[in-house]
């Protein structure tokens, strides 16, 4: 019995140990923005962050993480809101909608959190926004580029603003899709095109945008195919796709799945170029065996370029994270600073309480200035009046900025 | 024709991958009616335990010979496995060997959640796909058929030989040897193979070592075919493996391998020809488990279950 009771300790103990260090692994804020000289007497204010901090997408789910510390901790240096310290609360949303829920639920229900800054994945954003909107939380999103989740399902016909909460500071897939398709039909010449897609929202999106406008362009799609999230061995979907002799492949989805796709596509003898969106514009697909000449889109400027990125950069990398800021950083370092922009003028010297949270909304909504992505405004649906998207290409092992600008119709 | 052809060689490849994790699951169901549900994590940290070999162990100027680098990191894969799964055989089953069984398949699933975030303790950011190195020649044999072109790896070409040369290796051992022969003892009434004088533990632990090196040698097999490693992968083709063995006739040896090679043909070729193409493959592999179940519920070279006195 007492060997039992010894065990039983032992063995509790040793879970508490390991769950301790397992809390202690997530990095509190850098420290940084503990500014004295500025008067944090009223207490702290939150910014929650929803991104994917493991699994496939966390390479720009920390990116955006970090950026949006950054945004906060020179918030914080600059007193911009007085009275207030201002904190960040990353929450892995692990890049599913039900742990993405689970998530918003746990920041919404802390009375301090002033705004969100997340997510990446559109599929999750579309059980986010709901819980958010419950508690008029007010949400920013860096990365998703689905057109739904701002003008609902007839985005294109009859658009209608879905939550009054929700706002992107990046351009969305209506545009992404048909930018690629002009390039790639137009500049590089494909005429044959297969579309591979996994099945998820931001995925299926971008690749039925992209087919209407290389349709319309002249081209042929010769096959379509599905990928499952969770597969690593496509040779049955480059079987089905390999008869019909594409001389380009379109992917919708993301980087886990799309680098090794490219290679088995050049292992299986089709030397093609494999073309995606934003969701595989990262340094990772590359390692992952992405190939020379193969392409993505990506909303926004290439971030080296743009003077006001410049800024951005320099701080990001004086801050000496882990992480790289990848492809969202820029764009959540603008999304967290229209925030507190707004915060600011909504709390203007007085007390922050949930009755100011439909005031925070409306200044958001009516917020503008020069970001790290270049001009951050929205229009009347929440959506990004900044409309800049930039084609890059793998050469050298590094993606290159090849064009850069609007998609005009 | 051509493609017919590609996929039946794809299907083959992914088949022999699942047979070599397959028989693992066999073998331990066989001797001590367990359903090792961690064992496709093991397959997965033989994967990262290679890895670990090439980039901590591996001298740089060994790692451009395949023949120095490949066995080296084959070695280093098993033998992790090998202690793991002896290992969670001594810790995690053999105390719960006489408890009812459902105990000893829920040990097994929080086995499997250990070992994945064991590894990612190890390997920050596993959880994402890591770039696994190409120590193999990386070659692609194409040949023109029926008016097609047909390519096969050199990776390729290794899986489908290692498991086939594997499978024939185990099947000789247990017919042919003292040890196999107490195996089958064990397996077929381990009471009585105890008062014949055969040590249970010591064959019960066999069987995981010789499971965990199939496993292991599948860990590194599939990191140079697919030149990356995820932590997830573990369980997909747990999964596949376990349908295999359920599909062969669970502790049948040669079930487990026509069980493997089946399942990967049913994926690639599925997915190619059926209706719903490559969506709806892995639906029917499970409508072939249904099926043979429904005629032979022991599976194809299965036993029908011993009621046991």
């Amino acid at each position: 019995m007492r060997n039992q009771t010894v065990k039983a300790a032992v063995l509790v103990a040793g879970a508490l140990l390991l769950a301790a260090c397992g809390t202690n692994k997530t990095e509190s804020g850098s420290g940084g923005g503990n500014n004295q000289s500025c008067d944090q007497s009223k207490g702290t204010l939150v910014i929650g962050v929803i991104a994917p901090q493991s699994g496939g997408l966390s390479a720009l789910g920390l990116g955006i993480r970090n950026s949006a510390q950054l945004a906060a901790d020179q918030a914080n240096e600059k007193c911009a809101v007085p009275g207030y310290k201002l904190a960040v609360q990353t929450e892995d949303d692990q890049a599913t909608a039900q742990v993405g829920a689970q998530a918003a639920t746990r920041l919404s229900s802390n009375a301090n959190v002033v705004g969100v800054v997340g997510t990446l994945n559109s599929s999750v954003a579309q059980s986010v926004q709901p819980i958010l909107k419950g508690k008029n939380i007010v949400q920013v999103s860096p990365a998703n580029t689905n057109p739904s989740l701002t003008r609902g399902a007839e985005y294109g016909t009859a658009p209608k603003r879905q939550f009054e909460n929700y706002f992107r500071v990046c351009a969305t897939d209506d545009l992404q899709g048909p930018f690629a398709a002009k390039y790639l039909v137009g500049k590089a010449g494909k005429k044959s095109i297969a579309i591979i897609t996994d099945g998820k929202t931001y995925g299926e999106g971008l690749a039925a945008e992209f087919k209407k406008q290389a349709e319309k362009d002249g081209a042929k799609i010769v096959a379509t195919a599905k990928v499952g999230e969770k597969d690593t061995d496509f040779s049955g979907v480059i079987g089905t796709i390999s008869g019909s002799k594409p001389d380009a492949v379109y992917y919708g989805g993301e980087y886990p799945q799309a680098g090794p796709l490219s290679k088995q596509l050049k292992d299986a003898g089709l030397d093609i170029p494999v073309m995606g969106g934003d969701g595989i514009y990262d340094g990772k697909y590359i390692e992952l065996g992405g190939k020379e000449g193969d392409l993505a889109t990506s909303v926004g400027a290439p971030t080296d370029t743009l003077e006001t990125a410049k800024a951005f950069v320099s701080a990001y990398k004086a801050k000496a994270y882990k992480d790289d800021f990848s492809a969202y950083g820029a764009f959540s370092y603008d999304a967290t600073n229209a925030i507190i922009g707004a915060l600011t003028k909504t709390v203007s010297g007085g007390d922050w309480s949930d009755a100011k949270r439909a005031d925070l909304i409306k200044n958001v909504q009516s917020y503008s200035a020069e970001g790290a992505t270049g001009e951050v405004k929205f229009d009347e649906y929440g959506d990004s009046t900044n409309k800049l998207l930039t084609v890059y290409k793998v050469s050298g092992g590094k993606w290159v900025a090849d064009e850069t600008g609007t998609f005009g119709g | 024709m051509a493609t017919l052809l590609q996929q039946l060689i794809n299907g083959l490849v992914l088949g022999g991958l699942i047979a070599l994790i397959a028989l693992g699951y066999t073998m331990v169901y066989g001797i001590i009616q367990l359903i090792n549900f961690a064992h496709g994590e093991v397959f997965m940290v033989g994967g990262f335990a290679s890895l670990a070999t090439y980039r901590y162990f591996l001298p740089p100027s060994w790692r451009s010979d395949w023949w120095l680098a490949l066995p080296l990191m084959a070695i280093g894969g098993a033998v992790v496995a090998v202690v793991l799964a002896v290992t969670m055989e001594r810790f995690a089953y053999r105390p719960l060997r006489n408890a009812p069984r459902l105990a000893p398949l829920i040990t097994a699933l929080g086995v499997s959640v250990i070992l994945k975030e064991v590894v990612r303790l190890c390997y920050p950011g596993a959880t994402a796909p890591v770039p696994f190195p190409r120590v193999f020649i990386d070659r692609q044999f194409r040949f023109d058929f029926f008016g097609g072109t047909v390519s096969i790896g050199s990776t390729a070409i290794l899986m489908i030989v290692v498991s086939i040369v594997g499978a024939i290796v185990l099947q000789t051992y247990i017919t042919r040897s003292r040890m196999g022969r107490a195996m089958r003892a064990t397996a077929q009434d381990p009471d009585t193979a105890r008062l014949m004088g055969v040590n249970p533990n010591r064959t019960i632990v066999l069987t995981f070592t010789i499971g965990g090196a199939l496993a292991g040698l599948a860990g590194v097999l599939y990191g140079i075919q697919i030149t990356n490693v995820d932590t997830e992968v573990g369980f997909l083709y747990g999964i596949f493996a376990f349908t295999a063995a359920v599909l062969g006739g669970v502790g049948s040896i040669k079930g487990a391998v026509i069980g493997g090679f089946a399942i990967g043909l049913i994926k690639n070729l599925s997915g190619q020809y059926l209706p719903g193409g490559t969506q709806y493959d892995l639906v029917w592999i499970f409508v072939l488990l249904i099926v043979v179940l429904v005629f032979r519920p022991q599976g194809l070279f299965g036993e029908p279950e011993r009621v046991r006195a």
